[in-house]
């Protein structure tokens, strides 16, 4: 098991934003996490990445308990977010925002992994210079995909990376999901849009006003009576 | 005529060379932290300070500024422990009220140690003038002057150029992104400080000799530097450095042609200009980002 929660609680104020939610990522898994709007699923994540305190419970990310480490110490782990709204350093250039994703790897040649990525996505290599609050929102979700991915993610956490972009941009962002899925990312999505991302996830959660309240395959759940209604809108 | 302007515009560039440095200062702890720091003209205090008394007791003068700029370090990186990281989420304004009362608290600190009493610190390269054009400058001032110059570029340098710049500019864009790409945002806020109050010491040790030291100095060089970094757009580095020259610049032409008496006056006239009439500066935030 790659990522253990088990009883994580959450609390913005005394708003109880998660409650006993638990949920485990195997390795090589893409596990989706769907819900609606303020269901609890980007505090999930935030308290996955350390930017938001637990409550109680425990989190163990391959073998070691990380529930109370420090932020900047799980992205050293290999536990690498994608957040929400992208959040690039704007005024600073794509290149810029690519080496500050290495920014925790003492080792290794960030150098090969960006012409990499330039290889990955062409966009990247065209837009270098340019500060990345400039790019459109697609080019920007792809500016925040190849930061987290040059922090060599063990794990990574995608939230909404759907959001807010052109149905074609949509198709272009879950194609790459799906090939760092072939290449062995471990991959735990999060997204509003739950049909796309049931599709293509191994297994997946439903979160409900911050429960965890279904878990099955990610097929099984996109035929599930209650998912389909609630979620998919059939 | 010319030589009398030749003379005002060199003596404010001194001076604005220091103010520059401060204005800095104000710039790389308000981008990484938020905070405007008060605090920041009781570096250049304590680097005057200790430099004047290190080396009256025997110390190297090289020795003594890095005694001085490393002891500055150290305080500014105690203050933003103790005193501003502890009221995180405090707002803006207890934030500035706290680091008003941690320059205070430094003043009285320097008096214990040094005194009331003016120290003064040799010219580092003797005291004959050099004549420019009629108009005659202390070589002391190109001491100031080259020094802060080294230091701006290297400043330059450092935040175009090292991973750790590149980080600590990230922070203050985007300081959640800057977590999660796995910056320790708190050493960001304390690496500021640091380097912040390393800028006011060398400017304080190599000032000294012109103005002379004492606990009080930091006080107006402070505001003036604040004045600068306001003036220059606050976070605004190279904005920080040309409203530092201008403050300078205007304060020595002040003195020169109203009256000397409204020497101080200046700086203050211009930040309520600034603040009334473009409260973001001269290179004030553009807005590239993107939603």
């Amino acid at each position: 098991m790659l990522l253990e929660i088990e009883g994580l609680n959450s609390h913005y104020g005394r708003i109880h934003a998660l409650k006993s939610a638990s949920l485990t990522v195997r390795e090589g898994e893409l596990v989706a996490l769907v819900g609606a709007n303020g269901a609890g699923k980007t505090t999930l994540l935030r308290t996955l990445s350390g930017v938001h305190p637990a409550s109680s419970g425990r989190i163990t990310f391959d073998g070691c308990d990380i529930t109370r480490m420090k932020a900047s110490r799980r992205v050293a782990e290999g536990v690498v977010q994608v957040p929400e709204g992208r959040q690039l350093f704007g005024p600073q250039s794509v290149e810029d925002n690519l080496r500050l994703g290495a920014y925790r790897r003492g080792s290794g040649k960030p150098d090969d992994d960006i012409d990499r990525l330039y290889e990955m996505f062409p966009v990247l290599k065209v837009k270098r210079d340019q500060p990345a609050g400039t790019l459109s929102g697609g080019q920007q979700q792809i500016v925040a995909l190849g930061r987290a991915l040059m922090a060599k993610p063990r794990l990574l956490l995608l939230d909404e990376p759907s959001m807010g972009l052109a149905p074609l941009l949509v198709a272009e962002i879950f194609d790459a999901v799906q090939r760092l899925k072939r290449e062995g990312t471990t991959i735990l999505l999060v997204e509003q849009n739950a049909h796309a991302a049931l599709a293509i996830a191994d297994r997946g959660y439903v979160i409900e006003t911050g429960e965890i309240v279904l878990s099955d395959s990610g097929a099984a759940l996109l035929s599930n009576e209650r998912v389909r209604q609630a979620y998919l809108g059939l | 005529m010319f030589a009398e302007l030749l003379q005002y515009l060199l003596s404010g560039l001194t001076i604005g060379a220091i103010y520059a440095l401060a204005g800095l200062g104000f710039s790389i702890i308000y981008n990484a932290s938020h905070v405007i720091n008060f605090a920041q003209g009781e570096f250049i205090m304590i680097g005057g300070m200790a430099s004047a008394t290190l080396t009256a007791s025997g110390v190297p003068l090289p020795l003594a500024i890095m005694i001085g700029c490393g002891g500055a370090m150290l305080v500014g990186v105690l203050v933003a422990k103790f005193a501003v990281e502890r009221a995180r989420n405090a707002s803006t304004v207890t934030l500035i009220i706290i680091t008003i009362g941690a320059s205070i608290f430094l003043r009285g600190i320097a008096e214990l140690v040094w005194g009331k009493d003016f120290k003064r610190l040799d010219a580092f390269s003797g005291e004959t003038p050099i004549q420019i054009l009629g108009a005659s400058m202390q070589p002391q001032s190109l001491w100031v002057v080259g020094t802060a110059g080294v230091l701006i570029v290297a400043i330059g340098l450092f935040f175009a150029r090292t991973l750790t710049g590149k980080a600590i500019l990230a922070t203050s864009h985007n300081r959640l992104a800057a977590q999660l790409v796995g910056i320790d945002v708190k050493r960001v806020v304390l690496a500021s400080f640091a380097l912040s109050a390393a800028l006011g010491a060398i400017g304080g040790a190599v000032v000294a000799p012109i103005t002379f030291s004492y606990t009080e100095m930091g006080i107006m060089l402070g505001l003036k530097g604040f004045t600068a970094a306001v003036l220059g757009g606050l976070g605004h580095g190279p904005g920080a450095v040309a409203g530092g020259l201008i403050v300078g610049i205007a304060e020595a032409l002040g003195a020169g042609y109203i009256s000397s008496a409204y020497k101080d006056a200046v700086a203050f006239v211009i930040i309520l200009a600034v603040l009334l009439f473009m409260p973001n500066g001269l290179f004030g935030k553009r807005g590239t980002e993107r939603v």
